[in-house]
């Protein structure tokens, strides 16, 4: 019966978050130049309506809705991880420098005139470069602990924002608008939504099994080691896919801050800590937050756009310090 | 009903000699208590012991296999440690704590039955903690803490327990409380191996002490052999008065320290 119980206990949230997620996403594709009601997006998604409402949706609105729906999703289930490997809340997903890594390399590719398929790829290679130097800087010989990781993870990234100082200073002036998009993070560059959906959905499905495990090792390595985890190979499999899900998410649409930070600690403060529930949520609240965002961003002073990543820390700010202020 | 040995073990402590190879075997029912100063090393062996430090030499065997082989969970299904250090990581309540002492027997994909709510349950009660069940840990006082530690170990149902200085924060009738749990442990054929301070508990309840001296050496056997006034004054470089109490032995500190 506990067992009944604790399922009830976790999917009556998770069915809310998707329907409010399936919510946003409608909204997103109904707001715009053109608006359009809700009969029209009904006639569309079964197969008919106006050619033109077709195209707006199909083609245009909803691949851009569903790319900003993966990627909060990946920057926010990330961000879980990366504050359970860390046991930092402090962590995010760019706390061991790999939307840096991503930044440098893609602002190079823009600089030296490279297509935009091209800088997608650099700033992917950039990110994971930048993991795989910080966690080989950090492991040094044979002893990594957290505190080490998330110091040189932090150094890393100084040093790459210096190096993106230097590039912006540097860089034409006719690049410059281009450039600050990208790392204010911007949807409107996004691509195909397919590769970050199945990353999401695909990690996603790999890290439901762990989150018992995961559980035990926010108490420590050593506790969880004498509770049967086998906490090394456990690190590194968080590590590695919290890199790949961010390197990702930073590779759709640049790099966009504080979902990472504060949806996963948002959730907690509602749901409690068990993360078989919050990486699920998190999915679908970064998701759900993120698509709200682009397409407040894309509305509030059409048609001009804002960077998405500028509503998220507009909207998440406040958000985030009522719940903490509300919170025990 | 398991056992622990350690084959010609040596703690691995940096910069310090090999000193006495331990060799040893801890049989179900007996309780052991590891006693020594400051900085002696009790800590890392007991560690050692769980499998969670490596050794500089020799081994550990659980059921003569030795702990190399085993996998992590398999260990955690007959060893449970309570550290002496904890961290609370993210705000969890206590009844969600004690539960994590059925993860080694879980599938990845099970989720809590009502068998281990029950246990986790039990756990509670014995260690009078079933009121706070609700309670964020981080809201507890540093001994119900202690005991969250001992009840999240029982609901792991071991076979061999290793506690570093369970008697940590516990008041006078909690410490009492915490080693009957323990004797009634080893009656149903649990081994125990403690941590202590206090002399006069590993004098009360314990089956075996080991002598850990800061330099390396060891000594171990059965309770009656190893608690003599001299060699524990040795021990602690601290001068004891010895006194009987209802038959039983009681060491307590003189005022001077022994210089040697």
């Amino acid at each position: 019966m506990a067992a009944v119980e604790a399922l009830r206990r976790r999917s009556v949230p998770l069915l809310f978050l998707s329907a409010a997620s399936l919510f946003c996403i409608a909204l997103s594709v109904t707001v715009g130049s053109v608006a359009i009601s809700a009969s029209d997006l009904w006639a569309v998604l079964s197969g008919g309506g106006e050619p033109l409402h077709q195209t707006l949706i199909m083609e245009l609105r909803l691949p851009r809705s569903l790319a900003a729906f993966a990627t909060g999703g990946l920057l926010a289930v990330a961000g879980a991880l990366m504050q359970v490997l860390l046991r930092n809340p402090l962590a995010d997903p760019y706390v061991l420098g790999l939307s840096g890594g991503a930044a440098v390399a893609a602002l190079l590719s823009m600089l030296s005139g490279l297509p935009p398929f091209i800088v997608s790829i650099a700033a992917f290679g950039g990110a994971l470069g930048s993991a795989v130097l910080v966690f080989g800087l950090s492991h040094g010989r044979g002893s990594w602990t957290t505190t080490r990781l998330l110091l040189t993870g932090v150094v890393v990234s100084s040093g790459w924002g210096a190096v993106i100082t230097f590039m912006l200073a540097v860089g034409p002036t006719e690049q410059l608008p281009g450039m600050l998009y990208w790392l204010m993070g911007d949807l409107a560059y996004a691509r195909s939504p397919w590769p970050a959906l199945i990353i999401l959905a695909l990690t996603s499905i790999i890290l439901l099994p762990l989150g018992r495990s995961l559980n035990v090792l926010a108490r420590g390595p050593m506790q969880a080691a004498a509770l049967g985890v086998a906490v090394r190979p456990l690190e590194w499999s968080i590590y590695g896919s919290a890199s790949l899900l961010t390197a990702s998410a930073v590779t759709t649409a640049g790099s966009i801050g504080f979902i990472g930070l504060v949806v996963p600690h948002m959730l907690r403060l509602v749901l409690g800590n068990d993360q078989r529930l919050i990486l699920p949520a998190a999915a679908l609240t970064g998701g759900a937050l993120l698509v709200l965002a682009d397409t407040l961003a894309r509305t509030i002073i059409a048609p001009e756009q804002l960077p998405a990543g500028v509503i998220t820390a507009l909207l998440g700010v406040p958000t985030f310090l009522y719940l903490l202020y509300r919170s025990r | 009903m398991s056992t622990l040995a350690a084959r010609q073990l040596v703690i691995d402590i940096p910069e310090r000699e090999d000193g006495t190879p331990l060799d040893f075997t801890i049989q179900p029912g007996e309780i052991w208590a590891i006693l020594g100063p400051n900085g002696a090393g009790k800590t890392t062996l007991l560690h050692t012991l769980a499998g969670l430090k490596a050794p500089r030499k020799g081994e550990v065997a659980l059921n003569d296999q030795s702990l190399n082989q085993l996998r992590r969970k398999q260990i955690a299904r007959e060893i449970a440690v309570v550290f002496q250090e904890r961290q609370d990581g993210f705000p969890a309540t206590v009844l969600e704590t004690v539960l994590i002492g059925r993860h080694p027997y879980m599938a990845p994909w099970d989720v809590e039955t009502a068998e281990d709510l029950e246990l986790a349950r039990a756990a509670l009660e014995r260690t009078q903690l079933s009121a706070l069940e609700d309670r964020l840990v981080s809201t507890l006082s540093g001994g119900e803490r202690q005991r969250l530690a001992l009840a999240t170990a029982l609901c792991q149902q071991p076979a061999i327990w290793l506690a570093d200085e369970p008697g940590n924060h516990l008041d006078l009738r909690h410490q009492v409380e915490a080693m009957k749990l323990f004797a009634n442990e080893a009656d149903v054929g649990r081994a125990v191996l403690l941590c202590l301070h206090d002399l006069n508990l590993a004098a009360r309840w314990c089956t075996h002490i080991l002598l850990l001296y800061p330099d390396g050496r060891a000594c171990w056997g059965a309770a009656d052999k190893m608690l003599e006034r001299s060699a524990l004054e040795k021990l602690y470089r601290q001068q004891l008065t010895e006194t009987q109490v209802d038959g039983r032995r009681y060491f307590v500190p003189a005022t001077d320290r022994i210089d040697d």
